[in-house]
């Protein structure tokens, strides 16, 4: 077991990237099941799919800028607008998070891999897979265009007729098993892969709230898999789920998919809310404040995320009780969100603050999130949402959450890891760039939007006729999405050239506390060569700046039971060894989690063919991918992982 | 899932230490807990066929019935009682927020009136 | 101040449960043991959800057959009409005759009962094997997976034989909203005890091939138990809400 020997010189590996006797062939990325690798697999993913989300939107924004615009049919425009919602929910926003989980947590909580690492492979090519099922028909216009929530009747046969909606109703099946897949990975790998000393309380906030996330995936997309089940028995098999005629309730769809769809708003923000609570503190030199009491309100905001769903539904008369209820709950929630924005503020108070670009889309989320807050907290009372459902308004509410809230936090994440990932910089001049168009761009877009919504313009409208005041704003609205383009171009320029010839980084990139940073960037596949030891939040600081945590709670280490050989005491590394000259066993690479995932979108696909008539060919294509889907996972499972 | 205490409280005693070698139900416990099941199913079945049926105590009593044999299912059987309390919080954090949303949409849909 | 430093002699760590290192795991748990209790967890909405539904559109059916007794009064018709009475298809008798067969349904619902005493005395065969006392047939792992197999493919004949007798009552899962929620929730319960006795057959298999036997193959036989100690569980639920109140 060789130990780190001389400190070598931080910062040396020039060229840094895979290539440290890892191989870097498309095989290798196919078959890897290193957590790493495949976080950075979600993280180029997701940005493909983010762009496609924002070309989604532009074509709107450009069919919207003036009244009575002849860009795109009303058919079209449906399918854009679902398709947007859809592609950044599930597509974009959610796998971004998920880079992150990837990335992070067993950088973070001290571990060599996650719980499942085949799994976790599965996981990310369900998602690809899925993903491409369902944004490829927008190419031959058949994409689905019922909104991202689907509401039924309307999306019955009966009311849509066409592929579209199977497209959507298969489509976010197959994604539902992806995301449920990879949360009771990464539950298992928090709960059982920490390293010695790290209580929970010890936790990085990100991993904290990515904790509660998994809680939240695991809870809440249950209910819509069931409503998505009757949906799909209502359109392929005949049941009356959604039949009014027969007697069905038009608003059963309505409460199944909002139990998962407020908990899902909290499944896109909160991990923003952790790369913020990484980021402020590394850049004010302060520990974050009120460590405990952003856990608490992160887990509080998970419950009561299970308490507040009626409160899309108040336009749909429920009664008095339930609307006072809900709008009880929603107002309660406000509370532990409030809290952890003063906390974040407090940690900036008094510190020596660094405006880099990741620092700066950290406080913009602070601040835009705030906004989209407040105006959450206005709509959450009856007679004002009435006012103000279904309009613009609400879009602008909550592309200020999340867009200012999960977007500019996840952007924040990306400068900061960047570094982590690669072994080199982003560019300080064109992330700039990238922000304030953002930031700019953003708040033109998304601030007039309270004002043609209050003045009464709908939500998902393709055109509108002049001299109803909502011009000016619409023409605002549309100038910013041009200026957001820009940035992300900025963005696009910048990741790509920084890659290659980025400022060389070293393993603590920016002076952060977390254990993430005390390996090389990027990371050996092993991740740590020996287990830390972690007596304290800040276990990197208590290291090199121990003034920096000494108000924070520490154990003694007469108090520390070290009984893992594998585990030393608090140290930096920075040498590149293989994980044989260690020692440390590695798992296999493997394809088998890639097959499993085509033969169950296979399976899945196959229903399509019974909505065109042909249910043998459907049966033949269902039942095959089925049974190559469970020969391959007992291959899987019957071979050996490392 | 999120109390730092709870897990401090328990040091790491050789009973966690090693999963597998945790207390366990005996055999005299499980056959005990399958005649309970037998004669609570068979006094369910009963119920239902005298005039208690139409009782309006009847859906309480049953529920009540159900309740004692999913717990004892969950205790002994799927040895909850004697396990690591982390299983016992993943298993009730899902089974409460299941609950209370049933709860919860047979409110909202007029089957259950606040207040009986 | 303790720390959770609880230390693990001989983790399986990994999803393959061949793993021979002995890697660090915080709690000394197993990690296929909390993923599979965080499973089951899921499930339980997965659960509530399709329950809440059946429970929704109870009585909201506009045509037959009815699970319980229904009679057939005007006011108790969702149309309140007289032809709302006659679309239900019991104008001539006072009283429609409840399609749920309680008596069946009471002995699958024993089978199934029955079926998590063999599932704990089979892994109480593997966590014994080869001990003095358990190499008799009927202590053994392989008598009692093989009966909790047997029983679990005997409730999913019962629900076969209940399914098929509905069907020529008139009641598919496209009759009513009754038809549709019920195939539906009990099929998919259906198909989870369907899994798990493919779960069972595989484990049977193994037993057979090489004896199922030391600290890996007990937990991998107790995670298939609590497997299937759920899918029980959720079937007494099922029984009293579904079958036996009105
Ligand atoms: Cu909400």
């Amino acid at each position: 077991m060789a130990t780190t020997a001389a400190p070598a010189p931080i910062g040396t590996h020039a060229g840094a990237s895979y290539g440290h006797g890892e191989p870097t062939g498309i095989w290798s990325w196919l078959t890897t099941v290193d957590h790493k690798r495949i976080g950075t697999l979600y993280l180029w993913t997701a940005l493909t799919f983010f762009l496609v989300g924002g070309i989604e939107a532009l074509i709107m924004r450009m069919q919207l800028m003036g009244p009575n615009g002849q860009l795109v049919s009303a058919e079209v425009f449906n399918q854009l607008f679902t398709m947007h919602g859809t592609t950044m929910v599930f597509l974009a926003i959610m796998p971004l998070s998920a880079a992150f989980f990837n990335y992070l947590i067993p950088l973070q909580i001290g571990a060599r891999d996650v719980a499942f690492p085949r799994l976790n492979a599965f996981s990310y090519w369900v998602y690809l897979f899925g993903g491409i099922f369902m944004t490829v028909p927008i190419f031959f216009s058949a994409a689905p265009n019922a909104g991202w929530f689907g509401y039924a009747p309307l999306t019955t046969m009966q009311f849509s007729g066409g592929l579209n909606i199977d497209f959507w109703v298969i489509g976010l099946q197959i994604l539902g098993i992806s995301s449920l897949a990879a949360a009771f990975n990464f539950i298992t790998t928090i709960i059982n892969m920490r390293a010695p000393g790290m209580t929970l309380m010890r936790m990085p906030i990100f991993t904290w709230m990515s904790f509660v996330v998994q809680f939240l995936l695991i809870l809440a997309f249950p209910a819509i898999t069931v409503a998505l089940v009757f949906l799909l028995f209502d359109r392929f098999f005949g049941t009356q789920f959604y039949e009014l005629a027969a007697g069905a309730d038009p608003l059963l769809w309505q409460h199944l998919f909002w139990v998962f769809g407020h908990p899902e708003v909290y499944i896109l923000i909160l991990p923003a809310f952790g790369l913020a609570s990484e980021i402020l503190p590394t850049f004010s030199k302060k520990p974050l404040f009120g460590y405990n009491v952003m856990v608490y309100s992160g887990i509080m905001i998970g419950f009561l995320g299970f308490g507040v769903w009626a409160h899309h539904m108040f336009a749909v008369g429920m009664g008095a009780t339930a609307d006072t209820i809900f709008a009880m709950a929603t107002l309660l929630i406000g509370i532990p969100t409030g809290v952890k924005i003063f906390n974040w503020i407090a940690t900036m108070w008094g510190g020596q603050l660094r405006f880099v670009t990741a620092m700066k889309f950290a406080v913009a989320m602070v601040a835009l999130f705030t906004i989209g807050g407040i105006s959450g907290v206005m709509h959450a009372s009856p007679p004002t949402d009435l006012q103000q459902t279904d309009t613009y308004f609400i879009v602008a509410h909550f592309h200020y959450v999340l867009f200012g809230g999960s977007i500019m936090g996840i952007m924040g994440g990306i400068y900061f890891y960047f570094p982590k990932m690669t072994g080199r910089y982003l560019s300080e001049k064109l992330g700039s760039l990238h922000f304030w168009f953002f930031f700019i761009g953003m708040n033109v877009t998304f601030f007039p939007m309270h004002y043609s919504g209050m003045l009464g313009m709908p939500r998902r409208i393709y055109t509108y006729d002049a001299g109803q005041g909502w011009d000016q704003f619409n023409w605002w609205s549309t100038i910013g999405t041009i200026l957001m383009f820009v940035g992300a171009i900025f963005f696009i320029i910048n990741f790509f050239k920084s890659r290659k010839a980025g400022a060389i980084a070293p393993n603590d990139a920016w002076g952060a506390g977390t254990l993430e940073w005390s390996i090389p960037s990027p990371p050996p596949d092993y991740n740590f060569a020996q287990l830390p030891v972690v007596t304290s939040r800040y276990p990197l600081w208590d290291l090199k700046h121990p003034e920096m945590t000494a108000d924070i709670a520490h154990s003694a280490p007469d108090e520390m039971t070290i009984t893992d050989s594998h585990a030393v005491p608090m140290h930096e590394e920075t040498e590149y060894k293989t994980a044989k000259e260690l020692g440390i066993p590695m798992p296999f690479p493997t394809i088998k989690p890639l097959f499993a995932a085509l033969f169950l979108v296979v399976m899945f696909s196959g229903l399509i063919f019974i909505h065109v008539g042909m249910f043998a060919l459907a049966m033949t294509i269902t039942i095959g991918g089925a049974a190559l889907f469970v020969g391959t996972l007992y291959g899987w499972l019957t071979s050996p992982l490392e | 899932m999120s109390d730092q205490n709870t897990q401090a409280a328990h040091p790491p005693a050789p009973a966690h230490a090693t999963a597998d070698h945790h207390e366990h139900p005996t055999w005299k416990q499980y056959k005990w807990v399958a005649f309970w099941l037998t004669l609570i199913t068979a006094v369910e079945v009963w119920v239902y066929y005298t005039p208690f049926k139409e009782s309006s105590l009847f859906a309480p009593t049953l529920l009540v019935m159900s309740a004692v044999k999913f717990t004892m299912v969950v205790a002994y059987y799927m040895h909850i009682k004697y396990d690591h309390w982390i299983f016992k919080r993943l298993f009730l954090l899902g089974l409460s927020i299941a609950t209370v949303t049933i709860l919860a949409l047979l409110f909202l849909f007029g089957k259950l009136k606040i207040g009986g | 101040m303790a720390t959770a430093v609880a230390h693990a002699s001989d983790g399986h760590a990994g999803d393959s449960g061949h793993g021979e290192h002995a890697h660090y795991t915080t709690t000394g748990l197993e990690h296929r043991k909390i993923a599979i209790w965080a499973f089951i967890g899921s499930e339980c909405m997965l659960f509530a959800s399709l329950i809440s539904t059946y429970l929704i559109y109870k009585g909201r059916s506009k045509v037959g057959p009815m699970p319980h007794e229904f009679s057939c009064k005007v006011s108790n018709v969702v149309a309140s009409t007289a032809d709302g009475v006659a679309a239900l298809g019991c104008a001539a008798a006072d009283v429609m005759k409840p399609i749920l067969d309680i008596p069946v349904t009471s002995q699958s619902t024993f089978v199934l009962l029955m079926s998590s005493l063999a599932m704990v005395l089979a892994l109480e065969g593997v966590e014994n094997h080869g001990k003095p006392g358990y190499d008799r047939w009927f202590k053994g792992s392989k008598f009692w997976l093989a009966m909790t197999a047997l029983m679990g493919a005997a409730f999913l004949g019962y629900q076969a034989y209940e399914f098929t007798a509905f069907v020529h009552e008139g009641l598919t899962i496209k009759t009513n909203l009754f038809g549709s929620s019920f195939f539906t929730l009990t099929g998919f319960h259906g198909a989870h005890v369907s899994a798990g006795v493919l779960w069972l057959l595989t484990l049977l298999a193994i037993d057979m091939k090489r004896g199922l036997k030391g600290k890996n193959d007990v937990l991998v036989v107790d995670i298939c138990a609590l497997y299937w100690h759920f899918v029980d569980v959720v079937w007494i639920a099922i029984f009293t809400l579904i079958y036996l109140i009105q």
